[in-house]
This record gives structure tokens, C-alpha cells and sequence, in this order.
């Protein structure tokens, strides 16, 4: 009884604890993006390859006009499914400046390699502003962590362009988006209904294009998810019988006493 | 009781240096223990282990971090991405962090409750604070290394808050950063601290162990051990109940390293640091919250930093502020009614510092300062004067087993 009055103190503590604070850490002033029911949620959620592969497609062909993803190789797209022979294509298909010069010390072009990270739009920060009305677009390789509800907030702001109330003055270069902080945002709105044409046949709607994106960004941030989540099984089924054998041994040890 | 040595090279090693004696003495069979703890005294050996995780965890991330503002958020992504279980390693060290913390605060308040501050673990429990401290520094220091929006906007704020003492305040900022602003050398000392002071903390927690050893763990009835048939050995009870903790505590952990990684952290830290963009609402990490709250809490900047500084400093006075003659919250009926009062102002404290300060979490955060304070400095030294504690069993023994029947072992290993 005593160590039961124990062990609740104990959890209250521990679960209250982060509990009651992170809610508050996540306020932002925009409403919350629609819950979308992602099947990377939950103990055994994985990426669903085809839509991780549909969202890289609407990155390569409309997203990596504008942003960067610096932190991800072409060779990382393995991971999506794509085999060897596509990896190479799809990285050899850009331009690259090598990071060493030549034999002449001089710097050279070639088509890119799957070592290499994800070709920049903009040669640098500077140049993404100038292009861009003064603001660089933000790169998307960690933006499904970077930002509250994440996937949510991603596909949430493709599908929140809407018409600004009557109040709001939007200035050359902006527009109004219900989900993002502040709502007036320099990026106009980036899809419209097939503004891809999918290999697989899945008509692209706005919605469709969005939460595809979505997916293929929350990969992008977090590639070792599904490697993490299987190694967090067996931890913990291993913990629990670990566990419920150090009791029983707890059990023996104390008999005498009690 | 000496420790009995079979093996000849064994003995031949304990003759020249006794470290099996010392080991058996901290953590085995010669050291004599209070039957009665509970589950709460399984913290004090939780904390110690996180402590070997974080370093642990913190020797491999070091092997592949760079300490430069220009590359450092770049290789804690290669850590993430391309180091063999480098997500293992950071996720493990990150929310290590806050088990740390969990487990510490809770090994307080459990000292809190069964008055372990008192004589004659008066130097046990300020080395105690000490390693809080320590903890804290080195926590703060920790979180500025990522160098994403919320270590570089932490970094300015915290480090700011020592510009409020007049004089010499704006000269300790400008020595603490380095330079004039947050910058690569700050960056670079706190990577240097931040490898160092976990070693400092384990002295320090083999000094809190010399000291608990003096004169043993307190107990929840706060009655001093008087006999061997108070006591049982450490090892095998309480290493065994260690054990079974330990692997609670583990599910526990895990469920957060692997499900819930970044539940803990901010997402603004995911975006590399930029001095020219301030994030929307600065908040540290959740173990400071309590302090932030208070900080904030008050309208002055300097009273704002007194305060919090002295709401962990106060702890020092507390073997003196609590005038009650008896240890143990189980027999003192109007303080333990206090006591929980003060865990909801922590509470309180904890969300107001979360929230924006203004409104009702400025308002709580206020109220909760007060008694926060008040609890140490009017209601700890009042109630213990004129609160009539319930009477208090003889011994250990009495109230467990009616008498005293004694183990096998305990018998024979009880006393030393």
C-alpha cells in the first residue's frame, strides 16, 4: 500500500511534468492545421513509399524552384524505394559545381552524383533573398520538425490560401494563409490542381499534392524513424520482461523479510 | 563487519588497495541499511546511472559534434543522419537530459517531505544543492550546442540576465560570451564546460556518497537506525530493488528516446540559429520553467534574478528554517498539508513559465513566487514551532515487524 502511495506520487510527477508544459511551448496565434491521420503515427507507423515518392516529385518539380533541402543526398532516396539505377539518374539530371578544383585550379561543372546533397536553388542565402522579394524561403529538410504539428502545419498551409478579410491590406508579393503565424506570408500559393502529373496515376488535387509533400518533408526530417521505432519495440518488450524478472527476484530476495 | 575475500588475487589486490572493501561498504552487503525504505529512495541510484548514460552518450556525440557556429547545427544533423545510431546517441542524450532532471526533482522532494536536510545530513544535502546547480549549468550549456533558434536566443537571455547587477554586470557578460555578443567563442567555451562539468558532478556525487555514508540513509519514519535489527545490508535488498526500479525507470526513458523523441525539446531549435530573428516566445527547457516563472515574476530585472537565484539558494538555510524536531512529513499532520501546497505551486510555477507572462499565468506565477517563499521563510519555521507532531514509534523495527524478527542474513551481516 505504502509503495503504491509511492509509486503514484512518482508518476504524477513524472507525467504532469511534461504534460502541462508542452502544450504551452506549441502556442503559436495561427489556428491549428487539420489532424491528418499520417501512417508514420504510432508504435509500428512507417512511411508510405508511394506517397513519400509522389512528394518528392511535387518537391523536384515545384517546391526546389525556390527551397533548399541541404541536409538530404540523392543517395538518401534509396530509402524511398527508388533503386540504384534511379538514384543515379535522378542525381545526374543537375548540374553540380565539384567542391575541388581541377588539375588546373579551376573549378569545374559535372552532372551530379547520389553522394551528393540535394541541389540548391540559390548559389547562396543572399541570392534566394534578392530573388525573392527579400525573404530566402526557409530550407525544407528539417521543416516537419521545426514547426508545431508538423506534417499537419506542412499540409496545412498548402491547402490555407484563402481570400484576406476585408481588414487586411496585402502588399505586392503576399498572400494570406489562415494556418500560417501571422497569416501574411511572401510565398505565393505554390499548387494548383495538376500542377503535377503523377507517374502512378493519382490524380493531383491540392490536397493530394499537399499531404504527399507532407509525407516526403517528415521523412526528409526524420529518416531514421522507422529503424527507430522497430529498435524502441524490441527495447521495450525486452525492458518489460527484464523488468518482470527483476521483480520476481525482488520477490524471492525479500521473502525472508516480510 | 569485514569483507570476506575467497579468490587469492583478489585478496592479494585488497591487501595492496581496498577497493572491494569500499565497494562492499558503498553498495554491498557491509553497508547496513534502514528495512523500511520505499520505492522513493530509488532515486538517489537512478540519478547516478543517468549520470554514466549521459556521459556515455556524451563522449560518442563529442566524437562527431563541431564546436563552430558555421558548422555546429550541420554535424548534429550528421550525427542524426549518417553516424551509425548518431539518432540513438543524441536522442538518448537529449532526453537524458530531462530524465535527469525528473529523477532529481523527484529525489528532492522525496528529501523534502522525509525531512532527509536534517542534522545530522545537514553537508549531505548542501552538496546535494550543489550538484543541482552544477546540473543546471551544464544543462543550459548543453542545450546552447545545437546552435538552432532556441540554444542562440537561450543563450543571449540567460547569459543577459547577469548584465542586471549594476556595475559589474555588463563587464561578467562580455567575459561569460567572449566577445560582444553570442558568438563562436561563446559557443566554444560552453562546449569545453559542458565536457568538463559532468566530471566535476561525478566528485561531487562520490563526496554526497561519502557524506550519506557517515551516517546512513534517512528512512519515512525519520527515526534514527538504532540496531541491527533496524538495518538490513544494501546488497542484495536494495541492489535487487534498484534493479526493479531501474527497469521501470528504463521503460520509461525508452518510451521517450523512441516514440516521443522531440516531445521534450522546441521545434525552433530545428532551425539553425540566426541572430537577426528573434523567435516569438523564448522558453527554456522545462526543468527551468519553475525559475523562469519566477524570474519573470517579478517587474524588476534585478529583483527578477535575485529571486530566482535564490529560490534554489534558500535550500541552503532549510536544515535551519525548519524548526520541527521531527524528520519525517508521516508524523506531522499540518506541515505535511503545507508540503503538498508547495508541490502545486512548483506545479504552478512550472506551467506559468511555459505561457506568455501576462494574464492569469503572470498572475499564478506571482502568487506561486510568494508562497514558494513564504513556504521556506514563514510556514517551515511557524508550523515546526507550534505544530504537536503525532507520537513517534521507538525504532525502526516497532512499527514494521512488531519486534524486530531479523533476515538470515541480516543477522549475521547487520553491522560492520
Amino acid at each position: 500500500m505504502r509503495a503504491l502511495q509511492a509509486l503514484s506520487l512518482v508518476l504524477g510527477v513524472a507525467l504532469a511534468a511534461p504534460a502541462l508544459t508542452v502544450p504551452a511551448l506549441a502556442a503559436t496565434e495561427a489556428p491549428k492545421p487539420p489532424s491528418l491521420s499520417w501512417s508514420f503515427d504510432g508504435v509500428f507507423g512507417t512511411f508510405d513509399r508511394a506517397a513519400a515518392q509522389r512528394g518528392f516529385q511535387v518537391y523536384k518539380e515545384v517546391c526546389s524552384a525556390c527551397h533548399s533541402m541541404n541536409l538530404v543526398a540523392y543517395r538518401n532516396l534509396r530509402d524511398l524505394g527508388f533503386n540504384e539505377a534511379e538514384v543515379k539518374a535522378i542525381a545526374a539530371s543537375v548540374e553540380v559545381t565539384d567542391k575541388l578544383p581541377n588539375d588546373q585550379g579551376e573549378m569545374f561543372q559535372r552532372p551530379g552524383l547520389p553522394s551528393d546533397k540535394f541541389k540548391a536553388p540559390f548559389a547562396n542565402e543572399k541570392a534566394a533573398a534578392a530573388a525573392n522579394s527579400g525573404k530566402a524561403p526557409p530550407d525544407l529538410s528539417l521543416m516537419a520538425k521545426a514547426r508545431p504539428h508538423g506534417p499537419d502545419y506542412i499540409h496545412g498551409l498548402m491547402i490555407g490560401y484563402e481570400e484576406p478579410p476585408a481588414d487586411v491590406k496585402l502588399t505586392a508579393g503576399q498572400s494570406y494563409n489562415k494556418y500560417f503565424p501571422g497569416h501574411i506570408i511572401a510565398m505565393a500559393p505554390p499548387l494548383a490542381e495538376d500542377a503535377v502529373s503523377y507517374t502512378d496515376g493519382t490524380k493531383a488535387t491540392v490536397d493530394q499534392m499537399a499531404s504527399d509533400v507532407a509525407h516526403f518533408l517528415m521523412w526528409a526530417a526524420e529518416p531514421k524513424m522507422e529503424e527507430r521505432k522497430r529498435i524502441g519495440f524490441q527495447a521495450i518488450l525486452f525492458l518489460i520482461v527484464a523488468t518482470g524478472v527483476f521483480y520476481a527476484v525482488k520477490r524471492k530476495v525479500w521473502a525472508d523479510l516480510h | 563487519m569485514a569483507l570476506q575475500l575467497q579468490n587469492p588475487i583478489l585478496k592479494w589486490i585488497e591487501y595492496r588497495l581496498p577497493v572491494f572493501s569500499t565497494i562492499d561498504h558503498m553498495v554491498g552487503s557491509g553497508y547496513p541499511t534502514p528495512k523500511n525504505l520505499n520505492y522513493l529512495w530509488n532515486f538517489g541510484s537512478l540519478a547516478g546511472i543517468v549520470l554514466v548514460v549521459q556521459i556515455v552518450t556524451g563522449i560518442v556525440l563529442a566524437m562527431h559534434y563541431t564546436p563552430h557556429t558555421s558548422l555546429a547545427f550541420d554535424s548534429v544533423e550528421h550525427i542524426m543522419r549518417d553516424v551509425n545510431y548518431g539518432w540513438l546517441m543524441r536522442y538518448l542524450h537529449a532526453n537524458g537530459a530531462s530524465m535527469f532532471f525528473v529523477v532529481v526533482y523527484i529525489h528532492i522532494f522525496r528529501g523534502l517531505y522525509y525531512g532527509s536536510y536534517k542534522t545530522p545530513r545537514e553537508l549531505l544535502w548542501f552538496i546535494g544543492i550543489i550538484i543541482l546547480l552544477a546540473m543546471m549549468a551544464t544543462a543550459f550549456m548543453g542545450y546552447v550546442l545545437p546552435w538552432g533558434q532556441m540554444s542562440f536566443w537561450g543563450a543571449t537571455v540567460i547569459t543577459n540576465l547577469f548584465s542586471a547587477f549594476p556595475f559589474i554586470g555588463d563587464p561578467i557578460v562580455t567575459w561569460l560570451w567572449g566577445g560582444f555578443a553570442v558568438d563562436n567563442p561563446t559557443l566554444n567555451r560552453f562546449f569545453s564546460l559542458h565536457f568538463l562539468l559532468p566530471f566535476v558532478i561525478v566528485g561531487l556525487v562520490m563526496l554526497h556518497l561519502l557524506a550519506l555514508h557517515q551516517h546512513g540513509s534517512n528512512n519515512p519514519l525519520g527515526v534514527e537506525k538504532k540496531g541491527p535489527q533496524d538495518t538490513i545490508p544494501f546488497h542484495p535488498y536494495y541492489t535487487v530493488k534498484d534493479l526493479f526500479g531501474l527497469g521501470v525507470f528504463l521503460i520509461f526513458f525508452a518510451y521517450w528516446v523512441f516514440f516521443n523523441p522531440n516531445y521534450l525539446g522546441h521545434p525552433d531549435n530545428y532551425i539553425p540559429a540566426n541572430p537577426l530573428v528573434t523567435p516569438a516566445h523564448i522558453v527554456p527547457e522545462w526543468y527551468f520553467l519553475p525559475f523562469y516563472a519566477i524570474l519573470r515574476a517579478v517587474p524588476d530585472k534585478l529583483g527578477g534574478v535575485l529571486l530566482m537565484f535564490g529560490a534554489i539558494l534558500i535550500l541552503f538555510l532549510l536544515p535551519w528554517l525548519d524548526t520541527s524536531r521531527v524528520k519525517s512529513s508521516r508524523f506531522r499532520p499540518i506541515y505535511k498539508q503545507f508540503y503538498w501546497v508547495f508541490v502545486l505551486a512548483c506545479i504552478g510555477l512550472l506551467w506559468a513559465g511555459g505561457q506568455p507572462p501576462e494574464g492569469l499565468p503572470l498572475y499564478l506565477s506571482r502568487v506561486c513566487t510568494v508562497y514558494y517563499f513564504a513556504h521556506f521563510l514563514v510556514v517551515m519555521p511557524l508550523v515546526g514551532w507550534f505544530e504537536r507532531p503525532r507520537p513517534l514509534p521507538a525504532s525502526i523495527s516497532e512499527p514494521v515487524l512488531g519486534g524486530g524478527k531479523l533476515p538470515a542474513g541480516a543477522a549475521a551481516r547487520g553491522t560492520h
